[in-house]
């Protein structure tokens, strides 16, 4: 049994809370290149322009790409042959609460969806725990934005809806939210499994290197079909027209059942952030 | 077409902005996002003064960053517009002329906008680092409890922003993309 300490989680969390705020990951920046590249429409590459040289300003400055920092999203693998020592949740949520005051990141988290007075150091944050097999302990922060987050949706579709209904859903969603979650996005779709898991399943889409495809064949074709049909819609970059309404469509899915076509969808904007650290 | 404004916004400057003229403002402007809003309305519904002249003035819906030591503000980019559509038709009714944020407004602020001659200007979403550097000073004027949701007194130059509704309530979010569409048949 490996031993690790909650104080080495709460530094690591608290360091990939800033990292993962000011420096966008390289396969967001390339594809948003490529996006540059093929775009055609005017004020579409102007938008694009400004977008590039507002991650460069972020990564030159140690500054927060995005004046969104988020609620901290918080990947746990753990090893089961791992033991912690001390309490983990209140470990990732002093990195959290560290990371947001000393990285000045903007404090979004309210206490109470009703009442709404702030918490003042963005915890808690939202914890995703998986045991895996091994004796590491992995952490992936991925800092989520709200104007993105509240563009997203789940159906609990039929079996006879089948693929098209899924299609159709999907790229209704992108649609109906049109310039709202800061185009060009990253579409995280989850299909399969029950409600909680089809949306976690999209959650999880959303940290999957952009053009790195699914495995299974049948859905990496879905992947780029999705892409084509959502970036001839012509939203464009923030909603002002043109080509580049998406940089990646990610599926995953899982078994259901017999009775449902559970469908999830959790849109991304341009900063699609997230940082990991193997300990 | 690039269009340069001062604040106090105008009826008459705003007249002269087309959507999908990218506009330049620089001068003194507000910022307000949800929780402002509320109070704002609350102390309009009151019959109470405003924490500032709301007459001819131009409202940025943004929570910045903190600032790092040294710098005015931190990252400030614009947040999602429609969440203050429950309140932006009492502002303007009172002269509020210009808003700055990102995304669909509904109909009756397209119409408020219309009646009283405002513009609905979008920042570039996801661009706080960038937008940052056009605030030269910020000061916290009103509800300081919010957080980065008070109301700030902001001093911009040349802050980049695209008309997205006009004075007619021609929306760039229908005609921008109406215009690639028919571009690429």
């Amino acid at each position: 049994m490996r031993e690790i300490n909650a104080a080495d989680i709460t530094a690591a969390v608290s360091r990939l809370c800033i990292e993962a705020n000011c420096h966008l990951p390289s396969d967001v920046k390339n594809c948003l290149k490529q996006g540059r590249a093929d775009e055609t429409w005017e004020t579409a590459c102007d938008v694009l322009d400004k977008i590039i040289q507002n991650y460069e300003i972020a990564d030159k400055n140690d500054a927060p790409i995005c004046q969104d920092t988020g609620v901290a999203c918080v990947f746990l693998e753990i090893g089961q042959d791992v033991h912690i020592n001390g309490d983990l949740t209140e470990a990732v949520n002093e990195g959290v609460r560290r990371g947001y005051t000393d990285g000045y990141l903007r404090k979004s988290v309210v206490k109470d969806p009703i009442d709404r007075v702030n918490t003042g150091d963005n915890t808690p944050a939202m914890l995703y725990c998986d045991i895996v097999k091994g004796d590491k302990l992995t952490i992936t922060v991925a800092p989520k934005g709200f104007g993105s987050e509240n563009m997203s949706r789940i159906a609990m579709l039929k079996p006879s809806d089948g693929i098209e209904g899924v299609k159709r859903f999907i790229i209704n969603a992108v649609e109906e939210a049109g310039p709202n979650p800061c185009p060009p996005i990253v579409v995280g779709v989850g299909i399969g499994g029950t409600f909680d898991k089809a949306a976690l399943m999209a959650k999880k889409a959303l940290l999957r290197p952009l053009g790195e495809h699914s495995e299974k064949p049948y859905y990496a074709e879905l992947e780029k079909e999705l892409l084509n049909s959502i970036n001839a819609l012509g939203i464009g970059p923030q909603g002002f027209g043109g080509r580049t309404t998406a940089l990646a469509v990610n599926v995953e899915t899982m078994p259901t059942h017999i009775a449902g076509l559970p469908c999830a969808v959790n849109i991304n904007c341009h900063v699609a952030r997230h940082k990991t650290e193997v300990l | 077409m690039a269009v340069y404004i001062n604040t106090p916004f105008t009826t008459a400057d705003a007249e002269n902005i087309k959507a999908g003229d990218t506009v330049y403002i620089s001068g003194t402007i507000y910022t307000a996002r949800d929780a402002a809003h509320k109070r704002l309305c609350e102390l309009v519904s009151q019959g109470k003064e405003l924490p500032f002249d709301v007459k001819d003035a131009i409202i940025y819906y943004v929570g910045p960053t903190p600032p790092k030591p040294g710098m005015a503000i931190g990252s400030a980019g614009p947040t999602t517009s429609y969440r203050m559509d429950a309140y932006a038709p009492t502002l303007m009714d009172m002269g509020l002329r210009g808003m700055i944020g990102k995304g669909k407004r509904n109909e009756e602020v397209i119409s408020s906008i219309k009646k009283n001659k405002a513009v609905y200007f979008a920042a570039i979403g996801g661009a706080g680092a960038l937008l940052s550097s056009c605030i030269k000073t910020a000061e916290v004027i009103a509800y300081e409890d919010l957080g980065a949701e008070a109301i700030r007194k902001l001093t911009v130059e040349n802050l980049p922003v695209v008309a997205v509704i006009d004075t007619m309530g021609t929306n760039l979010y229908e005609v921008g993309r109406k215009a690639y569409l028919e571009s690429q048949k």
